[in-house]
C-alpha cells in the first residue's frame, strides 16, 4: 500500500520539475525562477524570477553556494547602449509582481565554482526585508535553462 | 573560337558585376537602402580594418568574411542579459532565413579579452549555433576594433569584480564588405530577418 506522504512528495517533485517552484514562505512569493546554463570555464551567469510581496518589502541580498560573488544588477538601455550596474536593493511594492529578467534587474552569479548545466537546480537564498526592517530568508531551487534559453521561452515571437 | 567565347563570357561577367555595383553595391552611388526596422548605415564607413584572431588563433579581418553577410556584435561571455539574448536571436534569424541562412555569418567580438579565453569564447558562441565565429584580441586591439565601429564600452567595477556596459547594436555588412544595416537590441528575430533579406536583395 502506498503511503500518502510518499505521493505528496512525488507531487512536489513533479512541480519542481516543470519549473513552477513556488516558494510561499513569509509573504513573498517567487515564481518562474531560472538560471542560464554556462559553458565550461565561463565565470558568471544570471538568475531570473518574478517576486511578489504581500506588504512593501525589499530584496536586499541573494546568496548561492554555486558562486563566490552574488549581486543584484540593473540593466538599462540608452541609445542601444546597454548599461549595467550593481544595486543594493530592489523595491517590492505590496502586491506588485516585480520581474528579475534579462531586460532589467537580475541576479548575477559571479566567479562560479563550476559549470552550470542545463537541467540542474541552483539553490538560491533570497533575503527580503519588510518595511519594519524584519529580514526573512526564502529558499529557492531554480532550474537551469539552456544558454540560448531566450529564443525558446521569449514571449513575443510567434512564428515557426 | 573557344578562346573568344571565354573572353566574351568574361566580358559579360564584368558588365554584370558593374551593373550590380551601379544598382546599389557602390557606396558612391548613394546606395541607401529602405529598411523597415533597422537603421540604414550604407553611407557610414565603419569596421573596415579591424584585425583580430578567431578562437583557433587565425588572424581575421573584414575581408575574411567576403562572400557572406557578416553580422557583427560586440559583447562578453559574462554578460547575463543582452549578449545571450542577441546571440539566441541571431540563431533564430538564421533559422527564419531558411536556405539563405547559410549566407549569414554571425561574428561575436569579445570586449573582455582578459577573461574571455579562446576556449570559453568558442564553446560559448557554438552553444548558440555551430557556425558562429568569435574573435578577440589584446586590450589595445579590442579598443581599436570597438572604436572603428563606434562601439562604446566601459568596465564597471562591481564589488571585487567588474561588468561591462556596451553598445548592443548588431552591424550587418553585405557580401562585398559594405556596411549596410544596424540592428537594435530591441528588434525581434522576425523584424531583423525582414531587413536582412533586403540586404541580400541588393548584394
Amino acid at each position: 500500500m502506498r503511503h500518502p506522504a510518499h505521493s505528496f512528495k512525488r507531487g512536489l517533485a513533479a512541480l519542481a520539475l516543470i519549473g513552477l517552484s513556488f516558494s510561499a514562505l513569509a509573504e513573498t512569493t517567487v515564481k518562474d525562477a531560472w538560471v542560464r546554463a554556462t559553458v565550461p570555464h565561463q565565470q558568471s551567469t544570471g538568475a531570473f524570477m518574478t517576486l511578489t510581496a504581500s506588504s512593501d518589502s525589499k530584496l536586499v541580498d541573494v546568496q548561492s553556494p554555486v558562486a563566490k560573488i552574488v549581486q543584484v544588477h540593473q540593466m538599462t538601455m540608452n541609445n542601444d547602449v546597454m548599461g549595467m550596474k550593481q544595486v543594493h536593493s530592489v523595491d517590492l511594492p505590496a502586491g506588485k509582481a516585480v520581474s528579475l529578467d534579462p531586460n532589467g534587474y537580475h541576479v548575477m552569479l559571479m566567479q562560479l565554482n563550476g559549470q552550470i548545466k542545463e537541467g540542474e537546480q541552483v539553490p538560491l537564498t533570497l533575503v527580503i526585508e519588510d518595511a519594519k526592517g524584519q529580514k526573512q530568508n526564502i529558499e529557492v531551487k531554480a532550474p537551469v535553462r539552456a544558454l540560448n534559453a531566450e529564443a525558446m521561452h521569449g514571449g513575443h515571437e510567434h512564428m515557426h | 573560337m573557344t578562346d573568344l567565347l571565354t573572353r566574351r563570357q568574361v566580358m559579360a561577367g564584368i558588365s554584370l558585376l558593374s551593373l550590380g555595383v551601379l544598382a546599389g553595391c557602390d557606396p558612391r552611388s548613394g546606395g541607401a537602402l529602405d529598411f523597415k526596422y533597422g537603421k540604414d548605415m550604407s553611407n557610414q564607413i565603419l569596421g573596415r580594418s579591424f584585425k583580430l584572431k578567431d578562437t583557433q588563433g587565425n588572424p581575421r579581418t573584414l575581408s575574411s568574411f567576403w562572400g557572406s553577410m557578416p553580422m557583427v556584435f560586440f559583447g562578453f561571455t559574462q554578460c547575463p542579459a543582452v549578449c545571450p539574448t542577441t546571440l539566441a536571436r541571431a540563431a533564430q534569424i538564421k533559422k527564419l532565413m531558411g536556405r539563405d541562412g547559410g549566407f549569414l555569418q554571425v561574428v561575436f567580438i569579445s570586449l573582455d579579452p582578459e577573461r574571455d579565453t579562446p576556449e570559453v569564447l568558442d564553446a560559448y558562441v557554438k552553444a548558440f549555433d555551430p557556425s558562429f565565429v568569435a574573435l578577440s584580441g589584446t586590450l589595445e586591439e579590442t579598443a581599436a576594433a570597438a572604436k572603428e565601429f563606434g562601439v562604446f564600452f566601459e568596465k564597471v567595477p562591481s564589488g571585487d569584480t567588474y561588468t561591462i556596459s556596451h553598445t548592443s547594436t548588431s552591424y550587418v555588412f553585405d557580401s562585398r564588405g559594405q556596411l549596410r544595416l544596424g540592428l537594435s537590441h530591441s528588434l525581434t528575430a522576425k523584424e531583423c530577418t525582414e531587413d536582412l533579406l533586403t540586404v541580400m536583395e541588393v548584394c
